[in-house]
């Protein structure tokens, strides 16, 4: 009923402005067509002309009025190193612009004023001109290359790739419907390998190759922060269908591509914090950012860099946040040292590791290694023996003394410092948890640790410097109550007896 | 009155007389007796092989497509400006699109963006080419070209009714259950790929794609025939310098459609194969729906390319037949030759030329190789030259005048303000440097709208108004126009200016609400503000609508067979028309169409031979 009566409404408006069209031009008919067209003419010509100048005066003004969400301006400054060049870029091209803008919309309006139609008037034959071709098609090339030249200079300057030797963070983006993933590096500095087919959402979200050891230092932050002057190379990619990677205040943008890895690099050259000291200066910015919490942080307090998608990407779209925060140098060590590598958190000793417990990556044994000569170091530098040395990648098959995995490593290691080190003597001590009965325990690690002695003396220690000793149960060092301290307690350890 | 009727058809008595003693005679009456191809309704009305009728047809069927396209803005735009509002007094017409939460009913997100897509492709394609290109293209280039009809009337219906296929394949999918296709008018892969993106990338894109692959047989059906009726069915003495500008305008853009649409073509024909035939052209190591899929070695960029192959040249034709209907509209009513007839054909050829050698600037921020973009952005820039050389041309032309300032000048210089307004910006986005900013804000969305969207709407309205008469033998309402301009001139203003303002503010497009992102929500009052203006314009839209269909029947009548005073060949056929456009011979061309107020001549017609020792305009110094 409702839809009828407004359809009805709708018809009976359609007939009343039909009407009102036929009687104005009748009522023109009637003044005199010739009088009346003429009378009209002059005012439509009219109307051009103030139309032109509201307009004008419109752009100027509002253009003045919004000036505080221009680029480069205000609130709007580029919080990057290449932003301030892409700002200046646009602002010559808008004083070109304006300029062409403001003459000609003037010209177009007026001419249709003055040279509105008269009574009796007539036009003037006037074809074409040479001179004034060639003038209208040379300065607009002309302003046009200028433009060209300077566009390309900054684009060659923001684009290129980086150079191996530079330094410079690379981390990775990853769009998916609908959020980012984000890597670090972590301390090697380089991202590890991905595969797609290796992706498993709770488990490896962006396909990581756990045989990549590159990976095995990689975190997943939930938010992007950046040391403030640090170049940064963003590997952007997609996992399902076009994505882009959009940092507003910094001037950046790239698609995400599945398949296709891209880039963008920029330099961030304000922390988040003095970002949010310049827009305390704006009015605008000077409001509750709450509206409803009219006593709660203004809106330049909470101020956050921001992450976005400007690829239509489906349904959520709009919806793809992370916050950016660009801090100083030592706040971002901090933080990126405080951040668990993904691999060790979630994949190490899971059963979805594919590297057994006596796996190491290239990175581990070197670092056990160097832990190991400074150990022994650190012994031989000090007055007291006595000191004791764990093993820490000795692995026996279970409930027996058999040496298996990469035992060999860390053995080799301490067989070439107790070569270095000739006079030192040791004892190598076995022990074990509280599972089974005492006597089996203590039987298990005087072999174990009779095990290990061979092997070194296989490695050219000789035997007279080196004694075995089983402690069995007796000596634990975490509780035993847990898997996590039974693992603790089972042990081999060396002990310095004399140097 | 009575006398200055019988005045004027002695005029138009003359006029046949004249062009029965000089006209070119190609004895077309003895081999279509009793017209025998509009014999009855159906062939007269429907599968009319007359090019009148199918002008119509395309304009009436645009029309329709563009209330359709527009409505839906207004649509989108009511969430954009009001996203809190409670929507629940749509749920009549949108059904389950409009979710009811707590009493409060809003717009799905996968409709927002089905509306959005649809709102894009039914314009470029439906309004702007075919509804444009399609109307004017057909009734304009054998009137003023002096040829009975097209080349192939056969071929010239079936492009309308590829088209009408198009549309109703287009139409339907606006109503299947998983909605319409949802991935951006460009679609580009693998979102319109793969059916597990979106929901409107199931059936609602495969209708996509079959109804565009029709339409562009469509186009290609018709631009054949327009560049072979240029070409082969000029009357005597028409040489192509003698051509007004619609035409040199039609025909480029002929050529345009006629080697870009193909590629496009292409495109989506490798598309069809990734969806349903489990190719792999341009998919490449995805992971969706917790699913890896066993699609590698192709490239979305690759998509892109084909796309914008035909992209970029579509913006041109959609434009240039505007240009060339504007340079026509201000000539006749300023009563002056066009400024520079030369030099706009060359501007016309060299856009047309340089479009094919721009598309990657719609991919700067695509993952092209940044080297390359360093070609496009020059050929980008360099449009500038021949489009600034237009614009300047344009003025001076009405420079001098006698203006008539009616409705059908009006929106011509409307035109040229929207297309100054909206190039300008161009220059902006052309140069990739800055277009790393720009790129997919409202920035864009702004620019494009008034560049192709407004100014081309705005061309095609001085065409309807101008023409209108030709088509139906009657006049529109001048004060309805008059207001329709207005209105639709501050109210384009009024939505599209803001939206500079917000694109550079670095508002991303495409966003169905900005609450979630700080930088992006606080614009609220502006989108408002937009929305209002938008709705406003609409319904002055709905004021043409009513006026176009009122004045077929109740217009003021024609009673002058050429009411402007032009000097082009469509009006010395017979009002209304007729079948073959010219009851006995064809005018034969003597001069270029330009003459108006030559050597004391308000204006002289093309079929009036020079006089002794008169220099032709086009020489004229």
């Amino acid at each position: 009923m409702t839809g009828l009566v407004i359809l009805l409404v709708l018809i009976l408006l359609a007939v009343i402005i039909v009407q009102i069209g036929k009687v104005n031009e009748l009522a023109g008919r009637i003044r005199g067509e010739e009088e009346a067209y003429y009378q009209g003419n002059d005012r439509t010509g009219l109307w051009l002309f103030i139309f032109m100048i509201i307009f004008l005066v419109a752009c100027v003004v509002s253009a003045y009025y919004y000036k505080d969400m221009m680029l480069g301006y205000g609130p709007l400054k580029a919080a990057s190193a290449h932003g301030d060049s892409l700002d200046s870029l646009f602002n010559v091209t808008l004083v070109f612009t304006g300029i062409v803008f403001i003459v000609t919309q003037y010209l177009l309006f007026w001419f249709s004023y003055k040279y509105r139609a008269k009574k009796g008037g007539k036009a003037y034959f006037f074809p074409h001109n040479t001179n004034l071709e060639i003038v209208w098609t040379l300065v607009p090339a002309v302003v046009m290359t200028y433009l060209v030249v300077k566009g390309l200079v900054v684009w060659n300057d923001v684009m290129p790739d980086v150079n191996p030797d530079d330094d410079y963070l690379e981390i990775q983006a990853a769009g998916y419907q609908f959020a980012w993933d984000l890597r670090y590096p972590g301390p090697d500095g380089k991202l590890g390998t991905t595969d797609f087919r290796l992706i498993d959402l709770s488990n490896n979200p962006l396909g990581q190759d756990w045989s990549d050891e590159k990976n095995a230092d990689d975190f997943l932050p939930s938010e992007i922060v950046l040391p403030k002057g640090q170049k940064v190379r963003v590997r952007i990619t997609a996992k399902d269908v076009l994505h882009n990677f959009y940092l507003p205040h910094f001037r950046v943008k790239m698609d995400a591509i599945p398949g296709l890895p891209t880039y963008f690099i920029f330099t961030p050259i304000k922390t988040t914090e003095e970002f949010r000291q310049e827009l305390r200066q704006y009015p605008d910015w000077q409001v509750p950012a709450d509206p409803t919490e009219p006593d709660g942080p203004q809106r330049w307090e909470t101020f956050d860099y921001e992450l976005a998608c400007a690829e239509l990407c489906g349904q959520g779209h709009y919806s793809m946040r992370r916050v950016v925060r660009i801090v100083e140098r030592d706040e971002y060590e901090e933080w990126a040292a405080s951040q668990p590598s993904y691999y060790y958190s979630n994949i190490r000793n899971t059963d979805i590791d594919p590297k057994k417990p006596y796996e190491l990556y290239g990175a581990e044994i070197k670092a056990r290694n160097a832990a190991l000569n400074a150990a022994f170091d650190d012994a031989n530098a000090q007055e007291e023996t006595g000191t004791i040395i764990g093993l820490e990648n000795v692995f026996f098959k279970s409930g027996s003394a058999e040496l298996q995995g990469d035992y060999t490593f860390e053995l080799n290691k301490v067989a070439e410092l107790l070569n270095k080190y000739a006079s030192m003597k040791i004892e190598v001590g076995g022990h074990t948890d509280s599972q089974g009965d005492d006597a089996s325990n203590q039987v298990l690690s005087e072999n174990r640790a009779q095990a290990v002695k061979n092997y070194l003396t296989s490695k050219g220690v000789n035997a007279s410097r080196l004694t075995s000793n089983g402690y069995g149960e007796a000596t634990p060092v975490a509780d035993n109550n847990t898997p996590e301290g039974r693992q603790q307690n089972r042990r081999t350890e060396l002990k310095i007896v004399s140097k | 009155m009575a006398e200055v009727l019988t005045k004027i058809e002695e005029l138009d008595r003359k006029e046949d007389q004249f062009i029965e003693e000089t006209g070119f005679d190609d004895h077309f009456h003895e081999h279509h007796h009793g017209d025998k191809y509009q014999s009855n309704f159906i062939n007269h009305y429907i599968f009319s092989m007359d090019h009148k009728i199918i002008a119509r047809q395309f304009l009436i069927t645009g029309i329709i497509w563009a209330l359709i396209g527009a409505g839906m803005s207004i649509i989108f735009r009511l969430q954009l400006g009001f996203p809190e509002s409670d929507f629940t007094w749509l749920k009549p017409f949108l059904g389950k699109w409009i979710v009811v939460e707590n009493g409060i009913g809003s717009l799905a997100p996968e409709f927002y963006y089905a509306l959005v897509t649809m709102h894009g492709t039914i314009l470029v394609f439906f309004v702007l080419t075919a509804g444009l290109s399609g109307t004017f293209s057909n009734l304009l280039i054998p009137l003023q070209l002096g040829a009975r009809d097209m080349a192939s009337p056969f071929m010239n219906m079936l492009s309308y009714w590829f088209f009408f296929l198009a549309g109703i394949i287009m139409f339907y999918s606006l109503f299947i259950s998983t909605g319409p296709f949802s991935g951006g008018w460009t679609a580009y892969p693998p979102l319109s790929a793969l059916p597990q993106a979106s929901t409107g990338s199931g059936t609602g894109m495969t209708l996509w794609t079959v109804s565009l692959v029709l339409f562009v047989v469509s186009v290609l059906l018709g631009g054949i025939n327009y560049i072979t009726t240029v070409l082969n069915l000029r009357t005597k003495g028409m040489t192509l310098w003698r051509m007004p500008l619609t035409i040199w305008a039609f025909f480029v853009t002929a050529i345009l459609g006629l080697l870009s649409f193909p590629v496009l073509a292409s495109g989506f024909f490798m598309l069809i194969m990734d969806r349903s035939m489990g190719t792999s052209f341009f998919l490449s190591e995805i992971f969706i729906q917790g699913q890896a899929l066993d699609r590698i070695g192709g490239s979305p960029v690759l998509y892109q390319h084909l796309f914008w192959f035909l992209g970029h040249p579509e913006v041109y034709i959609i434009i240039l037949p505007a240009m060339g209907l504007v340079s026509e509209v201000l000539s006749v009513h300023a009563r002056k030759p066009i400024f520079g007839y030369k030099a706009m054909v060359l501007s016309i050829l060299a856009i047309g030329f340089l479009s094919f050698i721009v598309w990657a600037h719609h991919m700067f921020m695509s993952g092209v190789n940044p080297f390359i973009s360093n070609f496009f952005v020059v050929f980008t820039l360099i449009i500038a030259v021949p489009s600034a050389v237009k614009v300047f041309n344009w003025i001076t032309t009405i420079y001098g005048g006698n203006l008539r300032l009616n409705t059908p000048m009006l929106f011509a210089i409307g035109f040229v303000s929207m297309f100054i307004s909206g190039g300008l910006t161009g220059i902006f986005l052309g140069n990739s440097a800055i277009d790393i900013q720009l790129h997919d804000t409202y920035f864009v969305v702004a620019h494009f709208h008034i560049v192709m969207g407004i100014a081309a709407f705005f061309g095609m309205f001085a065409g309807v108004y101008h023409w209108y008469p030709r088509m139906f033998g009657r006049f529109m309402n001048e004060t309805l126009g008059k207001i329709h301009f207005w209105g639709t001139l501050i109210g384009a203003y009024a939505i599209f200016w803001p939206m500079h303002y917000i694109g550079m503010a670095g508002v991303p497009r495409r966003y169905y609400k900005f609450d979630s992102f700080d930088a992006f929500k606080h614009f609220g009052e502006m989108n408002e503000f937009i929305t209002i203006a938008a709705a406003v314009v609409f319904a002055l839209q709905v004021l043409f609508v009513i006026n176009f269909f009122y004045s077929i029947w109740g217009g003021k009548k024609q009673t002058t067979r050429n009411p402007w005073g032009a000097t082009t060949l469509e009006w010395t056929s017979p009002i209304g028309g007729v079948h073959g456009n010219w009851v006995g011979k064809i005018p034969v061309v003597h001069r270029w169409a330009y003459d108006y107020n030559k050597d004391e001549r308000e204006f002289v017609p093309q079929y009036v031979p020079m006089d002794e020792g008169e220099i032709a305009g086009e020489d004229y110094h």
